[in-house]
């Protein structure tokens, strides 16, 4: 293989595009501030280096979204919005985000492999995510005590309260799937045994590959 | 499973408990190895019917196991009398009940006064701690209120009162935030944990992810067995991985 394909229309940098944008409807700011405030308020989450910063200004500058706003007193160079520019953090935050494709889930994909392919020990494989993902839930419970105990009011504080909300509550439904992937593949391998052998318990490291029963339309989680 | 063992306020060794006869006999636990040390807490999860509930009225002396040790505070239940057991129940161990569990036409300072005065100690003193308790979980104004007279999350606010009267160093809780709506459920974990970190150990049984984070470890019943556990990682390894850029 070795060639690596394009990303379809750069979808992820669009992000960061519309967060610097936004951003800048603040007030002018220079590229490093521009990192910071975005870390504060995403309590450093999705980390953008630098680099990054001053590529997507300058192809918003080419698209006319941003011009300069000359220095500030300590010599850094600063961006402002153009008209257009505006008008593009207005459009962001009135549309809401496309959810029609649905984003790709490694393991949702994983499972609906898992139980199609022979031979895959897909009792266990749900068992260990879940430890996992129960892990990171607690981390982020841990983080959310401690964001919750220093009780400042600042609007950065809020907006990574609600990060972090929403990376807690995408846990909590992520362990729910898989206690419901795991109820369904229960009865499905009970189902198997009834029509077989009379056999009643399915432990759960021999659930069977349930590859009928799987309903591949509604496993969507959003 | 975690740590020294030796200083567990909680310890349950190779626990079986089998309810019923012959045809229709339940193997509610199958050989359950567990500890909740001080200043821990600990979360239970599992389907319905994988044994939670056995395992927790088991831990509280509230009934016994077929088989195995269950230790309170280096203590083996098991060799106690129905007395001593009760007595040990009262004093070292707090209890909150899945579904709630207050006594109607007590008030809600007399539920929480009770397992005290059954122990023995004077009414005013155990008014005293009642009250203290109350106000710890942020009810001390609704004390001579009855409990059909209160909304279910301070119904359940009181029952953790009752949990806690009098410095229990281990509190067992199955479901407390069973029919609460998220942000009183919370609210209760948050009673919990401060618990737990002021140094009790405490055991909670939950079905909702969200409330069992709350705690340090959380261990998954199926079927009676403990088939996982999760700890925890530093949180510099989940938060590293950037998906924006
Ligand atoms: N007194 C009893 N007599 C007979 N069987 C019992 C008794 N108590 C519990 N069981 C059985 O033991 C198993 C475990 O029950 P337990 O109450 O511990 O489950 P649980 O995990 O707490 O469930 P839930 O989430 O529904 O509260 C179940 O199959 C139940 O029917
Ligand atoms: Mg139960």
């Amino acid at each position: 293989m070795g060639a690596v394909l394009p990303a379809p229309r750069e979808e992820p940098t669009v992000s960061v595009k519309h967060a610097l944008l936004s951003l800048l409807e603040q007030e002018p700011m220079y590229g490093y501030q521009l990192r910071q405030e975005f870390e504060s308020r995403t309590g450093g989450t999705w980390p953008l280096n630098v680099g990054q910063v001053y590529t997507t200004l300058t192809r918003l500058e080419r698209d006319g979204l941003v011009e300069a706003a000359g220095e500030d007193e300590d010599g850094h160079e600063r961006w402002r919005l153009t008209e257009s520019g505006h008008e593009e953090v207005a459009t962001w935050f009135t549309t809401p985000v496309a959810r029609t494709q649905p984003p790709r889930d490694e393991l949702a994909i994983k499972l609906a492999l898992a139980v199609t392919v022979p031979g895959v020990d897909v009792g266990t494989l749900i068992q260990r995510q879940r430890s996992a993902s129960m892990t990171a839930l607690q981390d982020y419970t841990r983080l959310k005590r401690q964001a919750g105990a220093e009780t400042s009011p600042a609007r950065a504080d809020l907006a990574w309260g609600l990060v972090l909300d929403s990376l807690v509550f995408a846990a909590e439904a992520e362990i729910r799937w898989l206690d419901h992937c795991e109820t369904r593949l229960r009865r499905a391998a009970v189902q198997d045994a009834g029509t077989t052998t009379a056999a009643r318990s399915a432990p759960t490291s021999e659930m069977a590959p349930a590859s009928a029963s799987v309903d591949r339309r509604k496993g969507a989680r959003r | 499973m975690s740590a020294d063992l030796g200083t567990a306020a909680l310890r349950l060794l190779d626990v079986h408990r089998v309810h019923g006869e012959g045809e229709a006999q339940v193997h509610a636990l199958r050989g359950v190895t567990f500890a909740a040390h001080p200043g821990e807490l600990v979360a239970v999860m599992g389907p319905s019917g994988s044994g939670k509930s056995t395992l927790l009225t088991i831990a509280g002396g509230l009934d016994e196991p077929s088989s195995g040790v269950v230790e309170v505070e280096g203590v083996d239940l098991t060799a106690l009398d129905r007395s001593e057991r009760a007595r040990m129940r009262r004093t070292s161990v707090g209890y909150v009940f899945q579904g709630f569990n207050l006594i109607p036409a007590l008030t809600a300072v007399e539920n929480v006064a009770l397992p005290r005065e059954l122990d023995g100690v004077r009414a005013s003193r155990a008014r005293r701690e009642a009250m203290q308790a109350l106000e710890e979980v942020g009810i001390a104004a609704l004390a001579d209120r009855f409990p059909d007279d209160m909304s279910g999350g301070q119904q359940q606010r009181v029952a953790i009162a009752r949990a806690v009267v009098g410095e229990r160093r281990l509190v067992l809780a199955d479901e407390p935030t069973g029919a609460l709506d998220s942000e009183t459920g919370e609210e209760i974990l948050r009673l919990l944990r401060a618990r737990c970190d002021a140094g009790a150990a405490g055991v909670l049984v939950t079905h909702e992810a969200r409330h069992a984070a709350w705690a340090d470890r959380v261990v998954f019943l199926r079927d009676g067995v403990v088939v996982d556990e999760s700890g925890s990682a530093p949180v510099e390894d989940l938060l590293g991985a950037g998906r924006l850029g």
